[in-house]
């Protein structure tokens, strides 16, 4: 018989060498998606790692955003967010979804995903370099192992 | 609520460059597997640039109008300045020409590149999207190298650009371009004769010259319908009088005609590449910073990678804009591409999205209705790309 304990252990095991990437695009200019979209190419080759972008959020571990989070992609990506499983994490790429950035002010955005949702991780750079992309998600991983077992 | 009004009135600026994965609706009217009317919902991706640009300086506008698109920053930056430079009355030196033709055709190619490689994605190809984007990094190299930054270059200025190469660099870089020139060759090759590919692309998708015209499409759509248009040719900016390049023109007028298109205009965009660096003239590469300008009128337009960019602003003198307005090359090809899915299978709508330029993942969702039911069903990009494939 395996205990629950022993479960939640494996859980996490699995979680934490393979955690699965959603990418959601809440209206940035596109370097940082293309500077995500680097990080899974052969010259970076997160999927080393086990990390993997997959296409539904109800399959998805890390939910990352880029973009200043328009009014128009708020509704949606709330949405998003309720609909991945439990335990989930959010990482802001960029220095859009980390504060508006640039767009900070415009009628038109929220001005960071942290208006909308909560973020664990923000990384910050206009466009981050896949280097810090990947920096990211692995401090991301000590945080979800220290909740875990701090718990 | 009086913030969706407005948001409504500048639709059209928008999400003008509904590129990679973002957040974008298409309406697909469909009966059985063919598609009978596309309504693309444009307006997720606004973030009120223009208004933005008004409240801003002429300075601090080189950095938002890089961030209207992250893929092609280097046209919306030479497009900005040129059109700040038209208003105050200033020409930037020679060798500033040259250097912005030559980031321009850099940033050119990493944008065909990226395109190719995602359209070999769309197309259940993904041996071929992990080949192009390794050998895509050659040029990020090259960008980081002249730049200093991969993506956001930021090397456009009003009166120049922000920085210099010396001969080291230019040696670097013309060591580099063979390299990739024998690549994108074998790539050339690999869109031209595998049947998978062909057999996805050929007479699918097509966009007969005349309907070309009529619709205004503009850049490589346009040019593979057999419209020869283009605006470094045709209203030389920067250095492109003084560069020899050929346009490329297909006369297939189908999705296949325009990814061949891109193909050839990088390897057109290498040569351009090594011709200005070889020819750079000597001098200074910026005039002394002007802050304000008087008053006036003034449009630019750039060829960008997607096609036709247009900017127009109006001073009423001072140090920020009165009015700039942006008018980007994919809305102009979006409302023809609609047109394009009309009579095909569902399974061809990626091979089509992505043959109009990156519009395509950024309809992650795509609504089916059946015409007969009007019932209307939500599907991801990715999940009607893997039906294709199947």
């Amino acid at each position: 018989m395996i205990d629950v304990y022993t479960l939640k252990r494996l859980a996490l095991w699995g979680r934490l060498r393979s955690p699965w990437i959603l990418h959601f695009n809440s209206g940035s200019c596109n370097a940082c998606d293309i500077e995500l979209l680097a990080a899974i190419t052969p010259r970076f080759d997160v999927e080393r790692f086990g990390i993997k972008v997959v296409p539904s959020p109800r399959h998805a571990d890390i939910l990352v955003v880029t973009g200043p989070v328009t009014r128009q992609a708020a509704p949606r990506l709330k949405r998003i967010y309720e609909q991945m499983p439990n335990p989930k994490y959010v990482m802001a790429l960029g220095t859009c979804a980390c504060s508006g950035g640039i767009f900070r002010g415009s009628y038109a955005v929220m001005g960071g995903v942290d208006k909308v949702i909560p973020v664990d991780i923000y990384v910050p750079g206009c466009p981050p370099r896949p280097e810090a992309i990947i920096d990211g998600i692995v401090k991301l991983l000590k945080k979800m192992e220290a909740e875990t077992y701090g718990k | 609520m009086e913030g969706s009004l407005t948001s409504i009135i500048n639709l059209i600026f928008g999400p003008q460059h509904p590129a990679l994965h973002e957040p974008e609706l298409f309406r697909f009217k469909v009966e059985g597997e063919i598609v009978v009317k596309a309504e693309p919902r444009i307006g997720y991706v606004h973030r009120g640039i223009e208004k933005l640009f008004e409240k801003n300086t002429y300075i601090k506008g080189i950095y938002l109008s890089e961030r209207i698109c992250g893929i092609c920053n280097v046209a919306h930056t030479v497009c900005y300045c040129q059109v700040v430079e038209n208003v105050m009355n200033i020409e930037p030196p020679p060798r500033a020409k040259y250097l912005r033709a030559v980031v321009h055709e850099l940033n050119r190619i990493h944008s065909h590149l990226l395109l190719l490689g995602v359209a070999a994605e769309e197309l259940g190809f993904d041996t071929l999207f992990m080949l192009i984007w390794r050998d895509r990094e050659l040029v990020m190299d090259l960008i980081e190298l002249i730049t200093g930054n991969r993506v956001m270059s930021a090397f456009n200025t009003i009166g120049g650009v922000r920085r210099d190469v010396n001969a080291e660099t230019i040696e670097k870089v013309l060591k580099v371009l063979p390299k990739l020139e024998e690549r994108v060759k074998y790539y050339r090759k690999v869109f031209e004769e595998d049947p998978t590919i062909r057999k996805r692309t050929v007479d699918v998708g097509i966009l007969p010259r005349r309907d070309a015209i009529r619709y205004c499409v503009v850049g490589p759509m346009a040019r593979g319908s057999a419209v020869d248009v283009d605006i470094r040719r045709d209203i030389p900016y920067a250095a492109y009088d003084e560069i020899p390049f050929n346009v490329i023109v297909r006369d297939e007028c189908d999705v296949w005609a325009r990814l061949m298109v891109r193909v050839d205009e990088v390897l057109e965009s290498i040569n351009i590449v090594r011709y200005a660096l070889e020819h750079l003239p000597s001098g200074q590469i910026r005039l002394p910073l002007k802050r304000s300008a008087p008053p006036g009128e003034a449009i630019s337009r750039v060829e960008a990678p997607r096609g036709e960019l247009l900017y127009h602003l109006v001073s009423k003198g001072g140090i920020t804009p009165y009015r700039l307005k942006v008018r980007t090359p994919t809305l102009a090809n979006l409302l023809a591409a609609s047109k394009l899915f009309e009579g095909h299978t569902i399974a061809d709508i990626p091979a089509i999205l992505v043959s109009i330029d990156p519009c395509f993942a950024c309809t992650d969702r795509v609504t089916l209705v059946d015409v007969k039911s009007g019932k209307s069903t939500k599907v991801s990009l990715r999940e009607l790309a893997r039906r294709g494939r199947e």
